[in-house]
């Protein structure tokens, strides 16, 4: 199953059985050319864009290189609170998302070992969601929330909201779809920790600590931390990227516009591009730097 | 001293209230397939109807952006698995210079949200070629471009488990390079290539963000379900949606069920 | 490509055979004949170097220098698909997506020969395992899969068998039942078997002819019975087996024996059992061959006696006791004594003098560890 892939593999490193130079060369060459070709040379023209300001002559769309770093700027004054927004929604979402995950997580990797039939049928459902349109799951969430879905109409009876008030549209609404579409991401990886981890620890804790409180924060949590770990990054990164759960169609509304919204704006309708490019180039920036202090803080940098 | 506790049952009820909520959407999406609508009202239950099922292709849009879809997903999936299974294989079984820097390039496009891969492949596109290159090969580069990563991260924990001793036997009993490779590296690596194609089929099927930006008038499924949330989105895509997910789930449940059989029988031996 | 495979065994040379890895040398220029037929063991402690003279006899290791001589071919160039030698790997090394059947028969398969399943079936027979050839190896325990590893190597009738410690997995009972298998086998088959381990009882047990490794060397290399008779170093003589090791300056030689000194006492040792002849020299004796006495005896020049010493310390081990014994200025001296029943009832504590045969000595060509200062 594909489960591996949100697991962190073993550092453990094999003897090479044989140093054939060519070998390797002939494994690695077409993979890193393509990577070279379509990462990091696409990245650089990004880069390259960003700076990038309008020709003197032409038209809307058109532009010159010229070294132009008052785009960043401008980019950062025009579209703080987008920016802000994202990084805000990727960090409660994926808050949300593990607390939610992990005890999931415990459950099907620890407690469903001695029955396998369960945990494999916990493990499909869990992974179900992959297997249907995102945007059709997001679009069902909204017909559920609409104001006139019977959702809505209940919440509406009890008072609790007036109907001038909507939950679609509200940073909640956002959150609530981002959180519902990552959960299983979170919950791949923590179950891959869990499930390896050897019971006969927690025995052992129980006898050396003796209240589980203390077990789990002993040895349970940091057992989990490589699958903590990718969980977050494979969360949040997307998160902070995905501009379609707050979209008009979808859960947001224009107060709930992210990067990604201005970005496909600047791209595709202004055609503004070195703006767009250096907003991107900004968004990038920044996950980068944020992973890269997060993978070192938590000691794992061999861990993807 | 066995004694009824609620604290025992509270990870259990949580933990299938929550799988519960999980599938809410994919309930309701397959449940509103049936759904006696037209675009336009697709959001409010109209009447229970199997004409959806029965004509999905009379809406032709649906049925040919699954077509494309699938044959976008099947390519690109072919390609990353090839590239990425190589890759894995070298990470793991060869020390070479710069190998560190080879994982961090693997890792960088996983890091990077899919918003900034498609713009910056776009651009590339773009500037280098021009605005008429925009079509099936450069969805499909897109493609296979963030699913190598993901290839690479799966194939690599397979390769992590292989025992190099299993390739010296086979060297051992006259197997050459080639064959030791054909007959026992790539069987034991299968599991994990085949992980790691469903998971980049997957991915590449319901990808939307990187498509947009680089696929012109090229009209992938989740393409077609983007654009077509404005006005309402059809009945017969939840059909295909239904179908695909019922396919899948089908084909993952027999083969968990089936590997839960073989543990039992091997756990009893 | 036609592999040359004898319908027995062939012999097996190395000529200067030297590996280095980085930092350090695995193995020093070994010399080694091996005749046709014979059940060699190389025993040795881990980091001797055995196993990678196996890995360059199997070719999974290319030697730095030197040569392999498979029955008077040279393969040292050669790949390990190419050269006539199977391999029975420590952690057995089944294939686990293939049945055992497919197992033992894939090295048949690679060859070409015909009949592979049939011929793969016969032998596991001979392993008495025909009834679990459609199973899967993780679905035999530990002794099982051995002895399926073992089938997988012996049907290709290879000129060479190799084995990698295949018992060290096993319990103790297992080991044994599979060691007298294992020696069956061979005789049966007459392969020659290139046997490595750090079990000394397994290679003195099974082996026609031991070679003690150290440090990637060969210390000593004969038949069980003379390497434990007679072993001509210090780490011999601890490795194989437990000795008493005396060391003093030769006081006294003539034509049959020399003689040093420790603490006051001469001991004795034939000439033709020593290694060296002259200066400070380490003379031995079994634990078993020597005897202690609560009287001092009356005892000839073919004696070696010391003590009087203190008995401080009495371990029962079923078959025998084992005494050890402190003696000023000679050091403990470890004594077995058969539990027969018959020898009187001794106390911790109690003064006694030990004394055996000096047919029994043995001289040894260098010093224990600790005494090779001057």
């Amino acid at each position: 199953m594909a489960f591996a892939a949100f697991g962190s593999g073993s550092a453990q490193e094999h003897k090479s059985p044989t140093k054939s130079g060519k070998v390797v060369l002939a494994l690695l060459l077409p993979g890193l050319v393509y990577l070279g070709l379509f990462f990091f040379t696409p990245l650089f023209s990004l880069i390259v864009t960003s700076l990038e300001s309008p020709a003197p002559t032409g038209g809307i769309g058109e532009y010159v290189y010229g070294f132009e770093w008052q785009n960043y700027v401008t980019v950062i004054s025009t579209y703080m609170p987008q920016i802000l927004r994202s990084f805000l929604y990727a960090s409660i979402a994926t808050i949300i998302a593990l607390l939610v995950s992990y005890p999931l997580a415990y459950y099907i990797g620890v407690k469903l070992r001695t029955r396998p039939l369960l945990q494999r049928l916990m493990l499909v459902l869990v992974i179900a969601p992959f297997f249907i349109s995102f945007l059709l799951r997001t679009i069902a969430w909204k017909q559920i929330f609409s104001d006139n879905g019977a959702l809505m109409q209940v919440v509406y009876s009890t008072g609790l909201m007036d109907h001038s008030q909507h939950f679609l549209g509200t940073d909640a609404a956002v959150i609530f779809g981002l959180t519902y579409n990552f959960i299983p991401f979170m919950t791949l990886p923590l179950y891959t920790t869990l499930e390896r981890f050897d019971i006969r620890l927690l025995e052992a804790g129980s006898d050396l600590y003796a209240s589980p409180a203390k077990v789990f924060r002993k040895i349970t949590l940091p057992i989990s931390m490589p699958g903590i770990i990718s969980g977050t990054l494979l969360v949040f990164i997307p998160i902070a990227g995905d501009y379609v759960n707050a979209g008009q169609n979808f859960l947001g509304s224009s107060k709930t516009s992210m990067i990604g919204t201005i970005v496909d704006t600047e791209f595709l309708q202004t055609q503004n591009y070195p703006i767009g490019s250096a907003l991107s180039v900004l968004l990038m920036a920044v996950i980068v730097a944020l992973v890269s202090l997060y993978v070192r803080s938590s000691g794992t940098e061999d861990l993807l | 001293m066995k004694r009824f506790s609620i604290g025992k049952l509270t990870l259990p009820i949580y933990s299938f209230l929550t799988m519960g909520f999980m599938l809410i959407p994919i309930v309701y999406t397959i449940v509103f397939s049936f759904n006696d609508s037209t675009p336009r009202t697709q959001g409010q239950w109209q009447g229970f109807t199997l004409d959806k099922w029965t004509g999905v292709c009379k809406n032709p849009e649906v049925c040919d952006s699954l077509g494309t879809s699938i044959f976008i997903s099947t390519v690109s999936t072919l390609i990353a698995t090839i590239l990425g299974t190589a890759l894995a294989i070298a990470l793991v079984r060869y020390k070479f210079r710069g190998r560190s820097l080879v994982n961090l390039a693997l890792f960088l496009p996983m890091a990077t949200p899919e918003v900034v891969l498609g713009v910056g492949l776009a651009g590339f596109f773009f500037n280098v070629f021009g605005g008429s290159v925009f079509g099936l090969t450069t969805v499909i580069i897109a493609h296979v471009m963030f699913c190598l990563s993901f290839v690479v991260v799966t194939v690599k924990a397979r390769v992590q488990t292989l025992d190099p001793v299993l390739e010296e036997a086979g060297r051992d009993l006259y197997a050459n390079p080639n064959q030791v490779f054909w007959k026992i590296t790539f069987p034991l690596l299968l599991p994990g290539i085949i992980s790691a194609a469903l998971l980049s089929f997957s991915l590449s099927f319901d990808d939307f963000i990187i498509t947009y930006f680089n696929s012109a008038n090229v009209e992938t499924f989740p393409k077609f379900i983007y654009v077509a949330a404005t006005r309402g989105v059809p009945a017969e895509a939840n059909v295909i949606a239904s179908a695909v997910f019922l396919t899948a789930i089908l084909i993952v449940l027999v083969t968990q069920i089936n590997g839960a059989i073989k543990r039992k029988r091997l756990l009893k031996k | 490509m036609a592999i040359d495979f004898k319908p027995s065994g062939a012999d097996l040379e190395l000529i200067d055979v030297r590996k280095e890895f980085p930092g350090f040398t695995a193995l020093e220029d070994m010399d080694l004949h091996i005749p046709a037929g014979e059940f060699f063991a190389l025993l040795g402690p881990s980091g001797c170097g055995k196993t990678t003279t196996l890995r360059i006899v199997a070719g999974l290791e290319q030697q730095t220098t030197g040569q392999v001589l498979i029955g008077g071919k040279d393969v040292s160039a050669t790949k390990p698909h190419e050269r006539p030698v199977n391999t029975v790997f420590q952690s057995y090394a089944l294939f686990p997506h293939m049945t055992i059947l497919e197992n033992v028969a894939f090295g048949l398969r690679q060859r070409k020969v015909e009949d592979p399943l049939k011929k793969a079936m016969d032998a596991l027979n001979l392993v008495e395992l025909g009834y679990a050839a459609e199973r899967r190896p993780q679905q035999l325990s530990g002794g099982q899969q051995q002895r399926v590893a073992l089938a997988r190597a012996l049907v290709n009738r290879p000129a060479l068998l190799l084995l990698d410690e295949p018992l060290g997995a096993l319990d103790l009972k297992l080991r044994r039942q599979m060691q007298i298998e294992l020696k069956a086998i061979q005789m049966e088959v007459g392969l020659t078997f290139l046997h490595v381990t750090h079990d000394q009882e397994e290679a003195m047990d099974m082996a026609d002819t031991v070679a003690v490794m150290n440090k990637g060397r060969i210390e000593q290399m004969g038949a069980p019975e003379a390497l434990y008779d007679r072993p001509k170093t210090a780490f011999v003589s601890k490795f194989l087996g437990q000795s008493n090791l005396f060391v003093g300056n030769v006081v006294d030689s003539n034509a049959n024996s020399i003689s040093i000194e420790v603490g006051g006492h001469k001991i004795t040792a034939p000439k033709a059992r020593a290694e060296k002849h002259t200066g400070k020299v380490a003379i031995g004796v079994r634990p078993e061959k020597a005897t202690f006495h609560r009287e001092k005896p009356k005892l000839g020049a073919d004696h070696v006696l010391v003590g009087p010493g203190e008995i401080i310390d009495i371990r029962f081990t079923g078959v025998s006791n084992q005494y050890l014994i402190d003696i000023p200025k000679v050091g403990e001296v470890t004594v077995f004594a058969q539990n027969v029943g018959i020898s009187p009832v001794i106390e911790l504590g109690e003064k006694v003098w030990v004394s055996w045969k000096v047919e029994h000595s043995f001289g040894l060509s260098d010093l224990p560890a600790g005494n090779e200062d001057e």
